[in-house]
């Protein structure tokens, strides 16, 4: 898509939707996406806490046992740590084809490719979030049917970064998530205008 | 003819997905089974489980929409707010199933680490049960995925000269 500079299409009622600040916006958001995706995996993969407990007491001396709680024992843990990996991953490489990109020519296939791909890794983080999010509950609440104890209290630290690596990647998923549609609508606006149809301009707020 | 191929296509994999959500849930909900090991009771339904409540709750809301869908799918005028509403579906089942499989893995294999033994030894009946509720809502959703994706592709191709 050639880039033509602060082009603003024919004035309507309300404001409209320049394409230079469209893209703007699009790339800042990528940024930002990749950036809670990133923090995510990191959080996650740096996770670990090791504590001794006195477990009983031989006469004077008290018998110690350490245990280790790293994020490697919980499957769905590793799960969302490659998920997180995967979309910051695909956001740096989509930050970098919108900066570097304009000079290859491919112009029919980019952008179902690009919509695409966005989907994929929609459904890809939010798998991992919601994954790790219901492990994190049944850590901090255990389950008394299947007599499986709660370990938030004795990890409080390890349970902390856990939950802050679950935010940061709830707030990865509903970036990509307005992305994803602010990307086919900007696509869709730019194409209705470069055919000339008047009738077809979405007006949005600035 | 291309248009009848499409709408052929989209009702058939809308079909699928309505029942593969409806046996997913139905499934999910009529797993209980009770067993008497040394004197202590247990008893597995879908319901001890805060995840589980939520895999059903995500599948019913999925079968629910899925039957309004085939019913609409012939007006026009819906076409955008229903390729958006397919979106957040497929996402909801998509997070709802990976949630119920995480759980699922430690009833049957246990976390050695957090002093959690596996369950499924003692209420075999009840495991089975789940797998298959989870296999069904498994091909629900790809089969989502892929309706997500032939929409795209369907909604996206007049603006291309390809």
């Amino acid at each position: 898509m050639a880039l033509q500079s602060g082009e603003k299409l024919p004035m309507f009622i309300g404001h409209i939707w320049s394409k230079q600040k469209s893209r703007w916006t699009l790339l800042g958001l990528r940024l930002l996406a990749f950036l809670a995706a990133a923090a995510a995996t990191l959080v996650m993969v740096l996770n670990k806490q090791t504590k001794t407990f006195v477990v009983a007491t031989i006469g004077t001396t008290p018998v110690n046992l350490t245990l280790t709680a790293k994020f490697h024992h919980t499957p769905a843990f590793v799960f969302f740590a490659i998920a997180n990996g995967l979309v910051s991953i695909h956001n740096l490489v989509m930050i970098m084809m919108d900066l570097l990109g304009s000079k290859l020519n491919y112009k029919g296939f980019q952008f179902p490719m690009i919509a695409s791909l966005d989907m994929l890794n929609l459904a890809l983080v939010s798998g991992g979030a919601n994954a790790a999010a219901f492990m994190a509950e049944l850590g901090k609440n255990g389950n008394s049917h299947a007599r499986w104890d709660k370990i938030c209290d004795k990890f409080g630290p390890y349970c902390d970064r856990g939950a802050g690596a679950l935010i940061a990647s709830f707030l990865a998923l509903a970036l990509m998530l307005l992305i994803s549609f602010l990307s086919i609508l900007n696509h869709k606006l730019v194409n209705s205008s470069s055919h000339n149809s008047h009738n077809n301009i979405i007006a949005l707020p600035n | 003819m291309a248009k009848t191929k499409r709408i052929i296509i989209t009702i058939l994999l809308r079909l699928l997905a309505f029942g593969a959500t409806l046996s997913a849930t139905v499934v999910m909900v009529t797993s209980h089974e009770s067993a008497e090991v040394m004197n202590i009771k247990f008893s597995a339904k879908y319901s001890n489980s805060p995840t589980f409540k939520f895999y059903v709750t995500a599948e019913a809301i999925a079968t629910g929409y899925g039957l309004i869908v085939l019913f609409l799918s012939s007006r026009r005028s819906f076409d955008r707010l229903i390729v958006i509403l397919d979106v957040v579906i497929a996402l909801t089942l998509t997070s709802s199933i990976s949630a119920a499989l995480a759980v699922a893995q430690i009833g049957k294999k246990g976390d050695t680490h957090a002093g959690w033994l596996p369950v499924c030894n003692q209420v075999p009946k009840f495991c089975d049960h789940v797998t298959g509720a989870l296999i069904a809502g498994f091909v629900a959703a790809i089969v989502y995925l892929v309706l997500n994706l032939y929409s795209l592709h369907v909604f996206l191709t007049p603006l291309f000269p390809v």
